[in-house]
């Protein structure tokens, strides 16, 4: 009986459920799973590889296949005109063979642009050791001061045979590097006195000077500030006195990245736990010596992903002083375009400067990430 | 009763007791004393930074003084030849004063501003819950845009949609995407239904029926926590939000029509016009501020623990369901104060309007501090203006938080 009844089952179809799985790996299932698993799903699916698809080709078709990557020489400039023909089918890239160094270092003497070239290089240099956590100490301070005061040096010149290059002559990604990385370190030092200041207890009247101090700034655009540096700082000098405009506007810079940064290290110093201070009393340090021995050292460990993430602001921000007038990398690069020559041909430059910029803020937002990530899990731990 | 105060007045510490205090010492004109200390730090930092103060207001008067320049604000009532593109009031250039051209300019930073913070936080908030679609090409997509917009400096993106805006055809081969909306390089021209006296009174009756509706929400609310049952509330809201408003507009004689703009010679008339340069300015700071609004909608959603999910699942409600009525909710307090930052960002970023033309307060400003050379007064309108927008949304966004913040029992 029982061995008939096996015989039965094993002739008859097995029923549904029992059948063995559909594929569950494979690209098909992967597909079938994460792109069509529903018919809205599906829709969303559909639209978007369609509108990839377009805007891709289109793309490509623009930037590599009509594209144009040199021109020919001609008697008075470059012969643009197979450019000109190309509008709006092909790309014109030689726009940028020709004029990326004017990009690059903007009105800087052309046969000395070695110089701006090796700054850009010692900035790079000084981020990568900066983001290697095997360099986080005192020695930093002084690989910063010793990098920036080389930069000096090449940049004015006027020493070692090198000629002088007075400052509105320099121009493009220097100026941005400038601006933003002299921006942060100089702002640095103020904000901690700013952080310090807000979150004292016993100097009611400091802590309203700085609370004044880092609103005022965060409620207003940085453009505001640039202006005031550019209409109104030379009305404040004595009379005879007379500072350069660029150096104006590293100033502004300078008092507005203060006000932001201090925000991100008082975030660190509420962060640490108060018994941090109160073990530092109890064992009677004065104010300065538990501020720089206990509190600080672990508060701006805390702070850094977020300093980072401030950098990118302030370097995305340095942009702005175009509106005043300095040839940081996108002015230089939207003034190279304005040569009669190669007029109409924006959309490469943007490209191309979107790129630059896309590079430095990418890479140091992922390392940013990445920091925050491990120093979670060493906190965890 | 006794025992209890005797026993816990033996547990009170002894120096409660005023009689064993430690006597209190007065001021004594000692280094080691901090209170001293305080104040003499507080003389020196405040006398150092008066002294800053007046050194710099003496040269500036001095300045000011060589240069013959004017101050005080007398220059808002003088007339003004500022040319004005764009503006929302009436304003002839050389005749009206620039206290007018400063007003137009503040009403053009508004209508970037509000216009602007709502499609981003639309743009945003669809970008952030499509990072999280289990649709991989949707979520590869969201990603890409936010991880590439946002490393961009937002006023290069400004001046490529300028540049854009300025490279389409002109009036005559103006694209045409939809019937009756036109793109050329003279702006963008959307149809307009014309505004008939009438319709202030359908909107009346729109406004009556949104309270009546709101208020018969909340009876519907009360009932459900007295009985468990939860009247439909949503053939109340159509009679009120809908039929109401259309009878109204029926019985004043049902007026419509609408303005289609249309070429007429060079240029385009009727409709309605949104320039190049509001154009530009509108698209770049909505999409790279979507981008940030984005991520904050994306961790606020993720913030929301997975159980939350699970126990809407569990209760039989589908995934849309759960998201609006038992995630959002939750997520919301996460999301509300960095959004307050991402609002104000946009509206201080709408200040790069002057890079590309369109007149806000800013550009409008720094015209009349170069016409009358007074940067001192330009500048305090300037930061005056944008310190009150600051302090009005934070005022606001902190009601707002306050009101949605978790009751703790």
């Amino acid at each position: 009986m029982a061995e008939a009844n096996i015989a039965a089952a094993g002739a008859a179809p097995l029923p549904a459920r029992e059948r063995p799985p559909a594929n569950i790996v494979g690209p098909v299932a992967w597909a079938r799973a994460n792109l069509f698993s529903s018919w809205w799903s599906t829709a969303i699916t559909l639209v978007l590889l369609y509108v990839i698809l377009r805007a891709g080709w289109g793309f490509i078709s623009w930037g590599l296949i009509h594209a144009i990557w040199t021109v020919p020489q001609g008697a008075n400039g470059p012969d643009t005109a197979s450019c000109r023909a190309a509008i709006g089918a092909g790309a014109c890239w030689a726009v940028i063979g020709e004029k990326y160094r004017f990009m690059l270092f903007g009105f800087y003497p052309f046969s000395q642009q070695w110089r701006p070239a090796i700054v850009v290089l010692l900035f790079i240099g000084l981020f990568l050791v900066s983001a290697n956590r095997r360099f986080w100490r005192k020695e930093l301070a002084l690989i910063w001061i010793v990098t920036m005061i080389v930069i000096g040096v090449l940049m004015w010149g006027g020493i070692l045979g090198m000629p002088h290059v007075a400052q509105d002559q320099w121009g493009g990604l220097p100026i941005t590097l400038i601006l933003a990385t002299f921006g942060l370190a100089l702002a640095f030092p103020l904000s901690v006195f700013v952080a310090l200041g807000r979150r004292s207890t016993r100097l009611p009247a400091v802590k309203m000077l700085c609370v004044a101090y880092v609103e005022l700034i965060r409620g207003v655009p940085l453009i505001s500030l640039l202006f005031m540096a550019s209409v109104m700082f030379p009305l404040f000098l004595p009379e005879g006195v007379d500072i350069d405009k660029l150096l104006r506007a590293q100033v502004a810079i300078i008092l507005f990245a203060g006000a932001y940064l201090a925000e991100v290290v008082r975030a660190g110093l509420q962060a640490l736990p108060k018994g941090q201070g109160e073990a530092a009393d109890a064992l009677g340090l004065s104010y300065w010596k538990k501020t720089l021995l206990i509190i600080l050292p672990q508060a701006l460990r805390l702070v850094i992903p977020p300093l980072v993430n401030t950098f990118i602001g302030f370097f995305k921000d340095t942009s702005l002083v175009l509106i005043i007038g300095i040839f940081d990398l996108l002015k230089s690069g939207i003034t190279a375009i304005a040569d009669p020559n190669w007029q109409g041909f924006g959309n490469e430059m943007y490209v191309t400067l979107a790129v630059i910029y896309f590079v430095f803020c990418f890479a140091m937002s992922k390392y940013s990430r990445g920091l925050e990530r491990e120093l979670d899990r060493a906190r965890r731990r | 009763m006794e025992t209890i105060d005797s026993m816990s007045g033996t547990t009170l510490d002894p120096r409660l007791n005023p009689s064993r205090a430690a006597p209190k010492k007065g001021m004594t004109l000692s280094w080691s004393d901090p209170k001293l200390r305080a104040i003499f730090w507080q003389v020196v930092i405040i006398g150092a930074v008066a002294g800053i103060v007046w050194y710099l207001t003496r040269n500036t008067n001095r300045n000011l003084e060589s240069r013959h320049i004017a101050t005080g604000f007398g220059f808002l009532f003088q007339s003004a030849s500022i040319p004005i593109g764009e503006s929302l009031l009436d304003f002839t250039p050389s005749v009206s004063t620039y206290g007018r051209a400063l007003v137009i300019g503040l009403l053009n930073t508004l209508k970037i501003a509000v216009v602007g913070v709502v499609l981003a936080t639309i743009l945003g908030t669809v970008v952030g819950i499509g990072r999280l679609s289990p649709n991989w090409l949707l979520s590869r997509v969201t990603a890409v845009y936010v991880e590439t917009l946002r490393d961009i400096p937002v006023l290069l993106q400004l001046i490529f949609w300028y540049g854009l805006m300025q490279a389409l055809p002109g009036p005559r081969q103006a694209l045409n995407p939809v019937p009756g909306v036109f793109l050329s390089n003279r702006g963008l021209k959307v149809p307009m239904f014309d505004w008939q006296a009438e319709y202030w009174w359908v909107l009346l009756a729109f406004v009556v029926g949104l309270i009546g509706t709101l208020a018969y929400r909340r009876s519907a609310k009360r009932k459900q926590e007295e009985t468990g049952e939860r009247p439909r509330v949503w053939p109340a809201g159509v009679l009120l939000l809908i039929a109401f408003p259309g009878v109204v507009w029926a019985a004043l004689g049902a007026q419509f029509s609408v303005d289609v703009p249309a070429l007429r010679g060079f240029n385009f008339q009727g409709g309605v016009t949104m320039t190049p340069e509001y154009t530009a300015l509108l698209v770049g700071l909505v999409a790279y501020t979507a981008t940030y609004i984005a991520e904050i909608v994306r961790s606020g959603i993720l913030a929301v623990p997975q159980g939350q999910w699970e126990a809407g699942g569990a209760l039989g409600l589908h995934r849309g369901k759960v998201m609006s009525q038992i995630v959002l909710p939750q997520a919301l307090r996460v999301i509300v104060p960095p959004m307050t930052s991402q609002y104000l960002n946009l509206i201080k970023n709408s200040s790069l309007a002057v890079a590309i033309g369109y007149q806000d307060i800013v550009s409008i400003a720094n015209t009349t501090l170069n016409q009358t050379g007074q940067a001192i007064e330009g500048i305090f309108i300037i930061m005056l203006v944008y310190l009150t927008f600051s302090l009005s949304i934070s005022l606001f966004m902190n009601w707002y938080n306050a009101r949605i913040a978790l009751v703790e029992r």
